[in-house]
C-alpha cells in the first residue's frame, strides 16, 4: 500500500537549476538514506563537480556549469562598460528520468527491472543477475553496474525514487533535504504545471533561453523526473533527442528474419545442386 | 635521480618544455590550448562538447566472453542449417554428424561464456524467470535454450545411429525424428545466429544502432561463413561449403564497402577511426576480399583460416567499438 499518493498516480521530479545553489545535500542525503557505498574520491578538475556521473554508486548528481556570456570580440578581454557580469554559475542536480518507455525496463531479461504503482521505474537487487544489458539500453547513461569490491557488486544499481520512503508516505532523501527546493517531489501533473508557471516566470524577467527538458515528443515519451534548463540539453550533459532503443527491435527483427530465410534458402541451395 | 622528473611526468613536462621554448622564441603561445568547457578559458559560444565532453550514455560493462559468444553462438546456428541441408539432400550421416558436433559443441560453449560474463554467475537461472517479447537479451536466452535441447537430442540420435538400428528401430522412424529435430535445429539456429545482431542494434550505443538494419544479416551471414569453414578444415571438402563460403565472402565485401561509405562526420566513427576502426578493417578485410580472392584461387583452406579469424575480431571490433563510441558524446550528439 503506497501512502504518499493513492496508487496509479504518478509521481515524479522537478529539478529546477535556477535555485539549485550547489550544496549537493541532495547526493549525500541519497548516499545516506539508501546507504550506497563509496566509490571512490576523486577530483575530476571539472569545475567543483567531483561527483563524475551517474552510476552505479551515484543516483543524484550535482553538476557545475561555469557560463561565460562573453561572445565575439568581448571574449578577447575582460568585461568591461559596467555590463552586466558575463561570467555565472548554473547547478543541475541529476538523476534517473523514470522514462514512460523506460530502455533499461524493456531491455531487462529477468524482470528484475519494472513499474510501481507511480510510474516510477524500480530495479529489484535481490533478482537482477548482472547481465548489464540495462547499460546499453539506457539512452541517458543513468544504471551501471557495481564493480568488485563494493557490497552489492556484480548488480545494476540506479535511483530507486526513494520507494520505500514513498510506501510510508515520505518524499525522496534528495528532495527532503533540499534547501531551496530546487528538487521538487510530486503528483507528475502538479509538477508540470509548476513547471510551466516558473518557466514562465523566467522568460518573462528575462530569462530568454528558459525551457521545459522533458523529450514527449521522441520515442521516450516524456520523462517523469524531469528539469528546467537555462541554454541548450548539450550543455548539461544531457542528449536533445533521445530515443528508447526499442525503436530498433521491429527493422532488426525484421533483418534477422530476411537473413534466416536466405540462410536457410541458400544452404539448401549449395546443397541441392552442388 | 634528484632532479629528473619521474617518467610518469614525462609526457606533460615535455608540453611544457615546448611551450616555454615556443614563448620564448616567438612572444606568445599559437594554440588554444585545451578548451575545458565550461571554464574560465573564453571559447566559441556555438562550439559545444556537452558536459565537460563526459559521455552520455555509459558504455558497455561486457567482458571477452561476448566477443567469443557473438562468434561461438553464431557458428553454432549456422551449423544446425548446414546439418538440416545435407541432411535432406543426402548427404552422408557421417557429414551430418559433423555439423551436428559443431552445433552442439557451439551450444554446450555458450551458456558457459553466457554465465561467465554474468555480474552474480549463480543467479544466471533468472534469465528463465520471464519471456520478453521486446528485450533481445530474453529472446536470445530462450532460443538458446531451444537450440541446446534439439541440437543436442540430434547430436545423440546420430551418434547413437548404428546402436538404434542394431537394436531393431525401423530406419524410416529414426530419419523422420532426425529430420523434426534437425528442422528445430535449424529455425532456432538461424535465430540465434542473428539475434546478436538485434541485440546490439536495439540499444543507445550510437555505432551499434545506426547499424540495427546491418547487424543481424552481417552476424547471420559471418556464422553461416564460420560453420562452412570449420567444417572445411575437419576435412570436409565439399563443393556446397565452398559455395557459401565464396557467397558469404562476397557478401562481406559488400558489408565492409557498406560500411565505409555510411561514414559521416562524428557519426558512428568509432567504427572507421582509432584502434577500433583498424580492428574493423583488418576483420573486414580477411572475411571479405582476402576470403573470396583466395577461394577464387582454390586454396580452400587459407581462405578457412582467414575467414575465421575476420570472424572472431570482427566481433570483437564491435564491442570495442561500442565501447568507444558510448564514450564518445559527440557520437551521441549526431545520431
Amino acid at each position: 500500500m503506497h501512502h504518499y499518493v493513492a496508487e496509479g498516480t504518478k509521481v515524479g521530479f522537478f529539478t529546477d537549476p535556477t535555485v539549485c545553489i550547489g550544496c549537493k545535500a541532495c547526493e549525500v542525503a541519497c548516499k545516506e538514506w539508501n546507504q550506497i557505498p563509496e566509490d571512490g574520491l576523486v577530483w575530476t578538475g571539472n569545475s567543483y563537480d567531483n561527483t563524475g556521473s551517474l552510476g552505479a554508486a551515484t543516483w543524484r548528481h550535482v553538476k557545475f556549469l561555469e557560463l561565460d556570456r562573453r561572445v565575439g570580440p568581448a571574449a578577447e578581454g575582460p568585461a568591461t562598460d559596467g555590463a552586466q557580469n558575463p561570467f555565472g554559475w548554473l547547478f543541475l542536480s541529476d538523476v534517473c528520468k523514470h522514462c514512460e518507455h523506460a530502455g533499461c525496463l524493456e531491455a531487462c531479461p529477468t524482470g528484475a527491472i519494472f513499474r510501481t504503482e507511480v510510474s516510477s521505474v524500480y530495479v529489484q537487487d535481490d533478482i537482477c543477475n548482472g547481465c548489464g544489458y540495462c547499460i546499453v539500453g539506457c539512452p541517458f547513461g543513468v544504471i551501471d553496474r557495481r564493480p568488485q569490491p563494493l557490497p552489492g557488486a556484480g548488480g545494476a544499481f540506479k535511483c530507486t525514487f526513494c520507494y520505500d520512503r514513498q510506501i510510508d508516505g515520505l518524499t525522496p532523501a534528495c528532495a527532503k533535504a533540499c534547501p531551496t527546493e530546487s528538487i521538487q517531489f510530486g503528483p507528475l501533473d502538479e509538477l508540470r504545471a509548476r513547471a510551466e508557471k516558473r518557466v514562465a516566470d523566467l522568460q518573462a524577467r528575462g530569462v530568454a533561453d528558459a525551457q521545459i527538458y522533458n523529450p514527449v515528443d521522441t520515442s521516450v515519451g516524456g520523462i517523469h523526473a524531469f528539469f528546467l534548463l537555462l541554454g541548450p540539453p548539450e550543455e548539461f550533459g544531457l542528449p536533445p533527442r533521445p530515443e528508447v532503443p526499442t525503436v530498433y527491435l521491429k527493422a532488426a527483427w525484421l533483418s534477422a528474419a530476411l537473413t534466416s530465410v536466405l540462410a536457410l534458402a541458400g544452404a539448401w541451395l549449395a546443397f541441392d545442386f552442388l | 635521480m634528484p632532479g629528473e622528473p619521474l617518467q610518469s611526468h614525462r609526457a606533460t613536462e615535455d608540453r611544457l618544455e615546448k611551450l616555454r621554448a615556443e614563448a620564448g622564441r616567438t612572444g606568445r603561445v599559437a594554440e588554444a590550448g585545451i578548451a575545458i568547457v565550461g571554464g574560465p578559458i573564453p571559447r566559441d559560444a556555438k562550439a559545444s562538447s556537452g558536459y565537460y565532453g563526459q559521455p552520455i550514455v555509459k558504455p558497455p560493462v561486457w567482458t571477452w566472453q561476448i566477443g567469443l559468444y557473438l562468434f561461438v553462438g553464431g557458428t553454432a546456428g549456422m551449423s544446425g542449417v548446414i546439418a538440416l541441408a545435407s541432411f535432406l539432400t543426402g548427404q552422408s550421416l557421417n557429414f551430418v554428424r559433423a555439423a551436428l558436433g559443431v552445433a552442439f559443441t557451439g551450444a554446450l560453449a555458450s551458456p558457459v561464456l553466457l554465465i561467465w560474463d554474468l555480474g552474480r554467475p549463480t543467479r544466471f537461472l533468472n534469465m528463465l524467470r520471464v519471456f520478453k517479447w521486446r528485450s533481445a537479451m530474453s529472446m536470445g536466452v530462450w532460443t538458446l535454450f531451444l537450440f541446446s535441447g534439439l541440437a543436442g537430442s540430434a547430436y545423440v540420435l546420430v551418434a547413437g545411429w548404428a546402436f538404434l538400428l542394431h537394436a531393431g528401430v525401423s530406419a524410416t522412424l529414426l530419419r523422420g525424428i532426425l529430420a523434426a529435430l534437425l528442422v528445430g535445429t535449424a529455425l532456432s539456429g538461424v535465430i540465434l545466429a542473428t539475434y546478436t545482431g538485434v541485440l546490439l542494434g536495439a540499444t543507445a550505443v550510437p555505432a551499434w544502432s545506426a547499424h540495427h538494419k546491418l547487424l543481424p544479416f552481417h552476424f547471420g551471414i559471418v556464422g553461416l561463413g564460420s560453420a562452412a569453414a570449420i567444417l572445411e578444415l575437419l576435412g570436409f571438402r565439399i563443393a556446397a561449403l565452398n559455395a557459401i563460403g565464396l557467397a558469404v565472402a562476397a557478401a562481406e565485401t559488400g558489408v565492409g564497402v557498406w560500411i565505409e561509405m555510411s561514414r559521416q562526420g562524428a557519426k558512428a566513427r568509432a567504427l572507421h577511426e582509432g584502434t577500433s576502426g583498424r580492428l574493423m578493417r583488418i576483420s573486414g578485410l580477411l572475411t571479405g576480399p582476402v576470403s573470396l580472392i583466395a577461394r577464387i584461387f582454390g586454396w580452400v583452406p587459407v581462405a578457412a583460416v582467414c575467414f575465421l579469424i575476420g570472424a572472431v575480431s570482427s566481433r570483437y571490433g564491435w564491442i570495442f567499438a561500442g565501447r568507444i563510441s558510448a564514450s564518445d558524446p559527440q557520437e551521441t550528439l549526431n545520431h
